[in-house]
């Protein structure tokens, strides 16, 4: 659901732009203090992986499409701050050498998929958890990854909508029920993923080790 | 993460890039298909021009190895450009 240039209004994409560049300066601030050696690694395989596995369409029905976001698949991984870090230089890179999303959309863009997608996805799936109980952490990163994506094409859906570009009523609803869908396969991937990961590397998580009683 | 395995991790990123791509769905994503029903589709464009539209690599005939290569070098570039963001974030700590 990159949106490309001319499907927002200034009116729209500026404030979007302000609201992603002040929350981004806010993180990175957070990181510089705390992002641990182990971290380094992981975010930049993580970035590429996100970055390639985007590129992997996977037909939902009739002639529609999706693929991953990553959003929580990462903030589960290196925590929310760096999650949403690193999907916005996914998103960053796509739209200025691949024309994948537009550089005005770039902020409206990185609003809804990294720091809804991510950032907030990363607190969907630490509500979940605290909720279902650490025996259930794939259940609640599924659930939150195909959250995620809902609530992305939702805001995606309102900023369109502001933009007057179609009626709320209509562009809403259209938007939310395709990634119902498209949700549920970034709900497989990401679960798939990380029972590799809890298999192979447990401590790749974010603070699962602080979990531990 | 040891080294061995980031370069693993990025070994499977590439592979997933230039083998899995080019077999990618080319039908519409969710956003494309409602602004097609919508009707406002037409309206997109590009405000800037860029190095791989769509990701193709300008003067490729063959489609599948363009999308192939533009996989390649965003993967790369993608990889490059967080472990440079990360390491520098990691360093400011010392300081």
């Amino acid at each position: 659901m990159h949106i490309p240039d001319g499907f927002l209004t200034p009116a729209t994409y500026l404030p979007a732009w302000l609201a992603s560049a002040g929350f981004l300066t806010g993180f990175l601030k957070r990181l510089a203090g705390t992002l641990q050696d182990r971290a380094v690694p992981l975010m930049a395989v993580l970035a590429a992986f996100i970055f390639a596995a985007q590129m992997l369409n996977f037909p939902v029905y009739a002639g529609t499409s999706g693929h991953l976001l990553g959003g929580v698949l990462a903030a589960v991984l290196v925590g929310p701050y760096a999650g949403a870090v690193i999907l916005s230089l996914v998103l960053a890179v796509q739209a200025l050498v691949f024309q994948d999303g537009g550089l005005t959309a770039l902020g409206a863009n990185i609003f809804n998929m990294a720091l809804a997608g991510a950032f907030l996805g990363y607190f969907i799936y630490a509500g979940l958890l605290r909720l279902l109980g650490p025996a259930r952490r794939l259940w609640a990163a599924g659930a939150a990854a195909w959250f995620s994506v809902v609530l992305a094409a939702g805001l995606c859906g309102l900023q369109l909508a502001i933009s007057g570009v179609a009626p709320l009523g209509l562009v809403l609803p259209a938007m939310l029920f395709i990634h119902l869908f498209i949700g549920l396969g970034e709900a497989l991937i990401t679960v798939a993923i990380l029972e590799t990961v809890l298999r192979v590397r447990p401590e790749l998580v974010y603070q699962l080790e602080a979990e531990r009683p | 993460m040891k080294k061995k395995e980031m370069l693993l991790g990025l070994l499977i990123a590439l592979l997933l890039a230039a083998f899995l791509s080019p077999l990618a769905s080319s039908w519409p994503d969710g956003l494309e298909k409602v602004a097609g029903q919508l009707g406002f589709l037409e309206r997109g464009g590009a405000a800037a021009p860029a190095p791989a539209p769509d990701y193709l690599v300008p003067g490729i005939r063959s489609g599948a190895l363009s999308t192939a290569l533009a996989g390649l070098a965003g993967t790369l570039v993608v990889f490059g450009a967080s472990l440079g963001l990360a390491a520098l974030l990691r360093r400011k700590r010392v300081r």
